[in-house]
């Protein structure tokens, strides 16, 4: 894919939030992904161009972080936490029958690719746990059965929004614009704290 | 009378919290406007005054940090806001920037007037799609208000999945275009920090409790907690227990007055082990429900506060396979730039597998603490120190039950008996 | 000399008393007590990392003691601080040994097929500080090995104990970012990004730090074990940089050659061609024999006797001239000064195998002879000026130089050319653009200060009145000035007098004094006292008949303009050829003496600077003689002696002569010439020599050939548009010579101007267009 005029704007107002431009690199990276789906060539040379690096700098960055990706990955990609709390809570059970739903293993994507799949690392939701991230908004609380109801809500089009999140799933690519910095209009939608969140103000408003 | 004390949480439960409307409504940017018409050498020394220590592990004092930033240099300034939350178990930083972002953002302007900086940085992980929604929009939000922009900029910078950009200078190797790995010590940030200029890096936490600092004086903030540790805080309660969630309380609450309050660990069960405050702090036990939950007592009984993640495991644990998962973390998580760190975290998930699994003899667990030995306070950074934790406070705690794993020939835990869903048929 | 003195420090180091300069790392100020601490990512020039740890100690300072073991490579000593190493601490010992185990843990051990087996760090550490045996009982990391990272360089990455040395080198040193630490944790390696190869001028040093065998060379490749090599320190012969280094030879065969250590020169760096370039001593074709022409007029092999008789007869037979390329060594140069002006009775020599100038010949004299100024003034200037000058193509080392000071302290450069080169990016130096043949009055407009430097290439003398120019600028604003051939052996050939305008020691043929003293030393009642002929009147003299006979010493005719015109001299004249290799001289040559390559002799140059830069013969058992040998028994031959039998009697002889105290030889103004009008398809060209290039002592080295640059034809965006032409599309360059066809690659570049490399694959602008430098040529759509 090639990038727009309007696409090397944005690149461009991304670059001009920083002091210095190499700052604007990871924005840069997520908005290459974004719009590619993921860390392409053409955008890795196009990110050096712009900031006056050479490629292989941009490589360095680009290969450091998981959450940029080498390959194309799915429209939806469910990340499953198997660090030790949600994996002892459930985290390891769904992730296995996720696998095997979807007859994909660790970071394989669906035929359809529709779903990609992937064990992630504790997500700052643990009082949620057995955590799913979808397109890294929030799946809270899941079982086996529940995990196993979203993904294939993602293959019939249609997903279940997050638990806490807006009141649509987006896309992968939309949700790395988000992760660019740039703003979709929807932080208002979704709740503003889930029940575990507001847990110790309601006790204390009950005089515990 | 009450345990709990929300301050950071006190508004989180009005359904607009996360708005600059509901912000204002209660008090909102008044504590800037009060910070600003002060004289910022002032602002520190009420930060010093209020006893506010780091949020994000190490606890040092905020006022402090800021004294640190040479004055009358001539230099662009720079505050930094550590939100790359990511040490397991910990849990606060997110929900408070998902209900309340602003809070933060006022804590930035009071920080970066009292720092003499301009410019702020909010280094968000990159793995909370609506947190950094939210706090973009409260961002967007503030500077239509002319809150923001006039004196103080603030910009959003969302990292890409690093848990060792949540180390300072990682961060700020990241923060300026770089592979996130920590940078040497000295020059520390307060001397050259982003773009080696004077920069304070702080957590979330810590930055958002500057408002109700400066409303409420130093004397306030001063009259919660214990002798040396301060205010209140976000204790994060998460596992097997009854009612999991965020229990904000004054320092020094003990694990048994939070549980209480939780409604204990889930029934039929009973504590195990768990962490003071996230992964890379010593496991705790049952003889530890005691302590109280300040800086010092947590040290004094062999472990750390860190962040307050309080994660609880009940008696249907495996501790090994806990140990083995901390440990995967921590070697995905190294950055690479260590000998002790990459290669260490590599071969200890080695060992930790086959102990798991029944293989070895008790002579791989003098291994394992020699390792151990080698890679604490070899390392470059304070990620290697922390995978060791687990491990070497497990086997302190738990040695027979490694020792069960190898005469087993396995583990002889059901993993599904601790589930969330054991019995609900899964 | 320093400008401030430097405050100085005593620790205590295992019970030993030091005392360093404020600001020494620990490790450093253990050396200085003899006492090794392990390292592998320490590097003195290089920023500390700290990543390696393998240098742990154990630290207090005023009776407070570090909680923990401390990297002594990026700790500096502190007064009252007491350091206890593996010898005296067993915490520090302990954390040695532990890290020591954990690089061993992922290491593959294939020491028995590895090339640096024998003098690795790693290897040689494990010994000292690492355990008898592993305990680790797991699956080792495992990468595909080796990969090239360019044609050069292979990459093994189970071997990589990541010490960032290459990576930190190629961006702290060279500028060039193209390897790069990626992915992270224990799958962190080094790599490339896929599209774009190591291809740095610099890459082999990686190769040469790297503290195990993840870098390697591939000419190096399995072809030896280190103890089976001899070494001898060398200086390099590809250009006047001056690098020190290292030759190593197994068997009579020069197998390899790494950078020396010179702290003044090139620090412990060299380029790659300085590196790689070493095939031609073992060439094949290398002339071994003497030949003859023979009735018949074919070269057929002689005996030594036969083949210095037929050449003494034919020289003394009619008025000769003395051809020196600028590769001799200042000995051979020397050797050729005193046969010309003893054995022939002429001035009549030039070393100078290139595009010249008789406006370059007089600022030689003027400015260049006795000239002092160094690499200690790059590292002290406020500002550099290059003028006709790139660095990083023609004298590596001297970008290096430039590079470290532009990274430490923001050095200011500007540079003053057509094209905006690779180097002048990096340098962020301000560029100041003209057309070819233009560039006098941008140096007459540069305010300069007495702590300035200017550098000046040979490529200045191709723009008439430049060194005017360039003299003026040094002389007004007091600033230190430095003329930077590209060959090695330039600087020597004019110290030596292998000039027309120059006798030994800087000189003036036209000075009664020095011809005397000259005479004096030579034990001759007189000297020749007209200045002698240029390269291209002796040229131009063979044609008019004025010159007989050339003794052509290490030519290259197709370095010459008008280079058919040299060729049928050479065709025309009685030519004795002294050559290491066939070439366009000894095919036209009636006698052709081998000579001995570099590796073969011992000998000196001047690099740029006038600093000898001696060697020893590397290759010992060569039966090749020096030039000036082979001269001596010509002479001889001739009934006339100059008694340089022997590098040492002419390192003798030359060290008697001092330089000329008396007046310099003025330099006449030249003025520059007004700009030619160009039609639409007209451009004025420009060019340099890349440093990798069709130059003959890169022959046979693809491996080193597959790094170069990429051949491409400069236009500027508005001449892109007027053609309607896109990077990459095929340009046609002509002149009433012939044309070139080279893809356009559309960069910073004066509007009127078109740059080519000059001698490269498909680019031999001197053979194919006889343009160089601000000649007019035809350029249009292929």
């Amino acid at each position: 894919m090639a990038f727009s005029p309007e696409d090397l704007k944005i690149m461009d107002s991304i670059i001009k939030r920083y002091p210095r431009p190499r700052s604007a690199i990871m924005p840069l990276l997520h908005f290459v992904q974004s719009k590619a789906g993921y860390v392409t060539n053409e955008g890795i040379e196009l990110i050096a161009k712009q900031l006056e690096l050479e490629a292989a700098e941009v490589t360095a960055v680009s290969t450091f972080y998981t959450q940029y990706k080498p390959s194309a990955i799915g429209e939806y990609h469910v990340g499953v936490c198997t660090n030790t709390l949600c994996a002892v809570m459930g985290g390891d059970a769904i992730f296995a029958s996720l696998k095997d739903h979807l007859g994909i293993e660790n970071d394989g994507v669906t035929e359809d690719g529709k779903v990609s799949l992937e064990h992630i690392e504790c997500n700052a939701a643990c009082d949620y746990a057995p955590v799913v991230m979808a397109n890294w908004e929030f799946y809270d609380n899941q079982t086996v059965e529940s995990a196993k109801e979203l993904v294939d809500s993602m293959r019939a089009g249609n997903p279940k929004p997050p638990t806490r999140g807006p009141n649509k799933l987006v896309t992968w690519k939309e949700a790395s614009a988000v992760l660019a910095g740039l703003n979709d209009g929807l932080a208002h939608e979704g709740v503003q704290a889930g029940q575990p969140t507001l847990l110790g103000l309601k006790l204390s408003k009950e005089g515990k | 009378m009450t345990k709990l004390a929300p301050v950071l949480s006190a508004h989180w439960d009005e359904k607009d919290s996360f708005t600059l409307e509901a912000y204002k409504r209660h008090g909102g940017y008044k504590a800037s406007e009060k910070a600003l018409a002060m004289d910022p050498d002032a602002v520190i020394q009420l930060v010093k005054d209020s006893g506010l220590r780091g949020r994000g592990g190490a606890g040092f004092p905020t006022g402090m940090k800021w004294g640190f930033i040479p004055q009358g240099d001539n230099k662009d300034h720079y505050l930094v806001v550590n939100a790359d939350e990511s040490e397991p178990g910990t849990c606060k930083d997110t929900p408070l920037l998902m209900a309340n972002p602003h809070v933060l953002i006022e804590g930035c302007i009071i920080a970066c007037h009292a720092i003499r900086a301009k410019h702020a940085f909010i280094y968000i992980r990159g793995e909370v799609t609506h947190v950094v929604r939210r706090v973009n929009q409260a961002i967007a939000d503030a500077y239509a208000a002319e809150i923001l922009g006039k004196g103080v900029d603030v910009v959003l910078h969302i990292g890409a999945g690093a848990y060792i950009c949540g180390e300072e200078t990682a961060l700020l190797d990241s923060l300026e275009g770089f592979r996130g790995q920590p940078r040497l010590r000295p020059p520390f940030p307060a001397i050259a920090g982003l773009y080696a200029r004077p920069t304070v890096v702080n957590n979330v936490e810590s930055i958002s409790s500057v408002p109700a600092i400066v409303m409420n004086g130093a004397e306030w903030y001063q009259s919660m907690g214990t002798e040396k540790s301060k205010g209140t805080t976000l204790y994060s309660l998460s596992g097997h227990v009854v009612n999991p969630g965020q229990f904000e309380a004054p320092l020094g609450i003990t694990l048994r007055e939070i549980l209480e309050l939780a409604g204990g660990v889930r029934k039929g069960h009973k504590l195990k082990f768990w962490t003071p405050g996230g992964s890379s702090t010593p496991l705790f036990t049952d003889e530890h429900l005691d302590v109280p939950l300040d800086y010092e007592g947590v040290a004094a009984a062999g472990s750390m506060l860190g962040t307050k993640a309080l994660q609880i495991f009940d008696e249907t644990t495996c501790v090994v396979r806990a140990v083995l998962r901390w440990t995967e973390f921590y070697k995905h998580e190294s950055c690479g730039k260590c000998t002790p760190c990459r290669e260490g975290t590599w071969w200890l998930v080695q060992i930790l597998r086959d102990l798991e699994a029944g293989k070895g003899t008790e002579a791989d667990l003098a291994k394992l603490l020699d390792l151990c030995d080698n890679i604490m306070g070899r390392s470059f950074c304070a990620l290697g120190d922390g995978a060791t934790s687990p491990i070497t406070s497990s086997i302190k705690y738990f040695r027979d039950e490694y020792i069960a794993h190898l005469t087993n020939g396995g583990c002889p835990f059901d993993p599904v008996a601790s589930t969330l869903f054991v019995g609900a048929g899964a | 000399m320093s400008d401030v003195a430097v405050e100085m420090i005593t620790v205590v180091i295992d019970g030993f008393e030091v005392t360093v300069p404020k600001g020494t790392l620990v490790i450093r100020a253990a050396e200085q007590l003899g006492i090794q601490i392990p390292r592998f990512c320490d590097h003195p020039l290089l920023d500390p990392v700290g990543a390696c740890r393998q240098c742990l100690v154990d630290i207090e300072i005023n009776g407070r003691a570090f909680p923990k073991p401390q990297a002594s490579c990026t700790i500096p000593v502190e007064t009252g601080m007491i350091v206890k190493t593996q010898l005296t601490s067993t915490v520090a010992e302990k954390a040695q040994r532990g890290v020591m185990e954990l690089l061993l843990v992922n290491h593959p051990l294939d020491c028995p097929v590895c090339d640096k087996g024998g003098e690795c760090p790693l290897q040689n550490q494990a010994m000292s500080t690492g355990q008898g045996s592993s305990r680790f009982e797991g699956v080792k990391r495992t990468f595909e090995k080796p990969i090239n990272i360019s044609s050069q360089v292979l990459l093994d990455r189970e071997r990589c104990v990541l010490c960032a040395r290459c990576t930190r080198f190629s961006e702290q040193i060279a500028s060039d970012p193209f390897i790069t630490l990626n992915e992270r944790g224990a799958l962190q390696q080094v790599g490339i990004y896929e599209n774009k190869p190591f291809e740095s001028y610099f890459s082999g040093n990686t190769v040469q730090i790297c503290p195990v065998g993840a870098l390697t060379g591939a000419a190096y490749r399995f072809r030896a074990r280190p103890f089976d090599l001899v070494s001898t320190p060398s200086a390099c012969e590809h250009c006047a940089s001056g690098c020190d280094m290292r030759t190593d030879v197994r068997r009579g065969k020069t197998l390899r050659r790494l950078a020396g250590e010179d702290a003044t020169v090139n620090e412990e760096w060299n380029c790659d061609k300085g590196r790689w370039a070493f095939k031609y001593i073992t060439a094949a074709d290398r002339l071994k024999v003497p030949m003859i022409r023979n009735e018949s007029g074919e070269l057929v092999e002689a005996s030594w006797p036969e083949a210095l008789a037929v050449a003494a007869e034919g020289l003394k037979a009619q008025k000769s001239a003395v051809l020196v390329g600028g590769r001799a060594t200042h000995e051979d140069a020397y050797g050729y000064s005193k046969f010309a002006r003893l054995a022939l009775g002429t001035n009549d020599i030039d070393f100078r195998a290139r595009v010249t100038s008789d406006e370059e010949r007089e600022f030689i004299a003027a400015h260049v002879v006795n000239s002092s100024t160094t690499y200690r003034d790059i590292d002290k200037a406020d500002q550099v000026l290059l003028v006709g000058f790139e660095p990083e193509e023609e004298s590596p080392i001297v970008f290096l130089r430039i590079n470290k000071q532009f990274r430490k302290r923001a050095l200011k450069v500007i540079s003053i050319g057509s094209k905006e080169s690779i180097a002048v990016e990096k340098l962020k130096a301000q560029f100041i653009k003209v057309a070819p043949g233009q560039e006098a009055a941008a140096v007459s407009s540069q305010n300069l200060t007495d702590k300035s430097v200017i550098l000046v290439g040979e490529r200045a003398s191709e723009s008439a009145g430049l060194l005017t120019a360039v003299a003026a600028l040094a002389q007004s604003s007091d600033a230190k000035l430095a003329w930077v051939p590209r060959r090695a052996g330039e600087r020597g050939a004019i110290q030596a007098g292998a000039i027309g305008n120059l006798l030994p020691g800087g000189r003036p043929v036209s000075d009664a004094t020095a011809r005397n003293e000259i005479a004096a030393l030579w034990s001759v009642n007189s000297l020749p006292s007209n200045i002698g002929r240029s390269t291209s009147e002796i040229i131009a003299a063979v044609h008019s008949d004025e010159i007989g006979a050339l003794l052509v010493g290490g030519v290259d005719p197709l370095d010459l303009d008008d280079n058919h015109s040299a060729l049928a001299a050479l065709d025309k004249a009685f030519v004795v050829s002294l050559e290491i290799a066939p070439s366009e001289v000894t095919s036209r040559a009636d006698v052709v003496l081998p000579v001995a390559a570099v590796a073969e002799k011992s000998g000196s140059f001047l690099n740029w600077e006038g600093r000898a830069r001696s060697f020893d013969a590397a290759v010992n058992d060569s039966l090749n003689r020096s030039d000036l040998r082979i001269l001596s028994m010509i002479a001889e031959e001739m009934g006339t002696s100059i008694n340089l039998g022997t590098v040492t009697a002419a390192t003798k002889e030359i060290a008697t002569i001092k330089d000329w105290q008396g007046e310099r030889s003025k330099m006449r103004s030249v003025s520059a010439l007004a700009q030619p009008n160009l039609s639409t398809n007209e451009a004025l060209i420009t060019s340099w020599r890349r440093l990798l290039d069709l130059g003959t002592l890169q022959e046979g080295e693809e491996n080193l050939a597959g790094t170069a640059r990429q051949t491409v034809a400069v236009i500027s965006e508005k001449r892109a548009q007027a053609l309607g032409v896109a990077d990459g599309d095929l340009l046609k360059i002509s002149t009433a010579e012939g044309f070139v066809t080279l893809p356009a690659l559309i960069e910073n570049i004066h509007d009127d101007a078109l740059w080519a490399p000059r001698n490269s694959r498909g680019s031999q602008l001197l053979t194919k267009l006889n343009a160089v430098h601000g000649e007019v040529v035809t350029v249009v759509r292929a």
